[in-house]
């Protein structure tokens, strides 16, 4: 009925919704969307050190990712700069940077729109892979630091005082979130994987009390945008990325008047 | 070792930014024991705290902590309106707790209609109780409460004091009290810290209150304190143990 190439792309769409589902919710709570950008900006860097060196392109983006992570968090113990202006510096600089070598290696041609925005196409039984091995692997590990992640978010001297590990915790997200870009960007393109964990998590947020229930909307609607995303791409013959983030957005417009309607209730 | 010790603090202190914000402390809480940190503000009682928890890492001297069973109170908590969390969520935040166990706990508070209430619409006091009561609710071993009873109502403030010497005598939990109200610490703490950047003296609440240190720190008020500490007193006790009505 559809093309393998289809298939395959909704499987790897399913399988990163799963994942940006509960990540994103916590970067809702943590208040890391810059931060996630910037990871994602860097995973430009990533990609072209791949197609330089012939490395894992999932590989290369998580480890870019990681090591601007690391930068930062040199930056901010050794500079008085504020955090965004911080995040912006490495967000574009490694944008950029990406971008002047992608101009050095003539010799290669990129699909510069399908690495920004996601390419359907592009997503191979290999991708699959590491979607469906690293996506399980991101999911346990989130898992076992969820109680010291949750409770930090909550307060964090909290957690600190009564026997958590709340810094451990911190560290091991941000590896996870450099992981959930580095499987995600062939899917959704570097520029709106941010868009990915934001805005199902923030659609969840307008239809829950808990943060369990919050979890579980926030994977249903990323799992729904995908579906939805994709098959509209499909349609109209748009790119992935943006078709998936549009779905989102609708979904996220629905969950408004979800609140309308309960705030009306209550008058 | 004094195997009753559940935290000691060794001669502890705290610079954050080049500012000392306390140091020289030292003292131990014991378990069924209350001990009670006063002084003004900015005076290192809320560090002194955290100290003891071992949320600061690079402190002068040392802490020994001889339990991980702990309930803190923190002074300053804000819960943000992107959390959707409810009471009883965050009763479970730290510890797996029976149902049963948070129902009771919420019960001696006096908070447990608010069970299925968001966290952020409660009022200030609502607050306060739920946050004592998510501290006792894992029956501690060791309570750490930095001002547990601030924007409680008064009556209310007199039961959940009495409510927290009720636990330190059930659960035999060893408690560490921060308070401004003189007059309970003065009736219901073992021992009394009172800090001022330093320890600058302890001992018994009628020893502190008698130190001429404590009364140039906190003035009229203590001096009334005594008076009040000292009228409440109908008997004395003589050298042979016999109690004797005034």
């Amino acid at each position: 009925m559809f093309d393998d190439f289809f298939i395959r792309a909704l499987l790897a769409g399913i399988g990163v919704a799963f994942v940006t589902g509960p990540l994103g919710c916590f970067v809702v709570w943590r208040r890391l969307s810059y931060f996630g950008d910037t990871l994602a900006h860097s995973a430009l860097l990533g990609v072209t050190l791949a197609y330089s060196f012939e490395l894992n392109i999932a590989l290369s983006v998580f480890l870019i990712s990681s090591l601007i992570a690391v930068i930062l968090i040199q930056l901010q113990k050794k500079t008085n700069l504020p955090g965004d202006a911080l995040l912006g510096l490495l967000a574009h600089s490694s944008l950029a940077v990406g971008l002047v070598v992608i101009g050095f290696l003539t010799f290669i041609r990129f699909d510069i729109m399908g690495l920004l925005f996601g390419d359907i196409l592009a997503v191979n039984t290999n991708d699959l892979l590491i979607i469906w091995v690293g996506g399980p692997i991101i999911l346990i590990t989130l898992k076992l630091i969820w109680k010291s992640l949750f409770a930090s978010t909550v307060n964090y001297e909290l957690a600190e005082a009564e026997g958590l590990n709340p810094d451990r915790a911190k560290a091991v997200f941000t590896i996870l979130m450099a992981a959930i870009i580095a499987i995600s960007i062939k899917m959704v393109g570097l520029l709106l994987i941010t868009g990915m964990l934001i805005i199902p998590a923030a659609m969840a947020r307008n239809i829950s009390d808990s943060p369990q229930k919050m979890v579980f909307y926030s994977i249903i609607g990323g799992l729904l945008s995908v579906v939805l995303g994709l098959f509209s791409s499909l349609e109209f013959n748009t790119p992935s990325g943006p078709s998936i983030i549009a779905a989102a957005l609708v979904l996220f417009i629905l969950s408004l008047l979800n609140i309308k309607q309960s705030i009306k209730l209550k008058n | 070792m004094d195997n009753n010790i559940l935290v000691k603090l060794n001669n502890a202190g705290f610079r954050q930014n080049g500012k000392m914000l306390v140091e020289g402390v030292s003292l131990q809480v014991e378990k069924g024991k209350i001990v009670t940190l006063i002084g003004p503000n900015g005076s290192g009682k809320s560090t002194t705290a955290k100290i003891a928890l071992g949320i600061y890492k690079n402190i002068e001297g040392s802490v020994e902590k001889y339990t991980n069973n702990i309930g803190y109170v923190p002074q300053k908590i804000s819960i943000d309106w992107t959390l959707p969390i409810r009471v009883n969520d965050f009763m479970l935040l730290t510890d797996k707790i029976k149902d049963d166990q948070v129902n009771e706990a919420l019960s001696l508070t006096g908070v447990i209609h608010l069970k299925d209430k968001s966290l952020g619409n409660l009022s200030g006091g609502e607050f306060q109780r739920v946050l004592l009561a998510r501290a006792i609710s894992k029956k501690p071993e060791l309570l750490v409460l930095d001002e547990p009873v601030q924007g409680v109502d008064y009556t209310g403030e007199i039961a959940l004091y009495e409510l927290i010497k009720k636990i330190s005598d059930t659960l035999n939990c060893g408690i560490l009290l921060i308070s401004h109200d003189l007059h309970t610490v003065m009736t219901a703490t073992d021992h009394v810290v009172c800090l001022n950047g330093h320890v600058c003296c302890s001992g018994s609440p009628i020893d502190v209150a008698r130190n001429n240190e404590y009364k140039t720190l906190f003035g009229d008020q203590a001096s009334q304190i005594l008076s009040v500490y000292e009228h409440n007193h109908d008997h004395v006790h003589s050298d042979e143990g016999d109690i004797k009505k005034n």
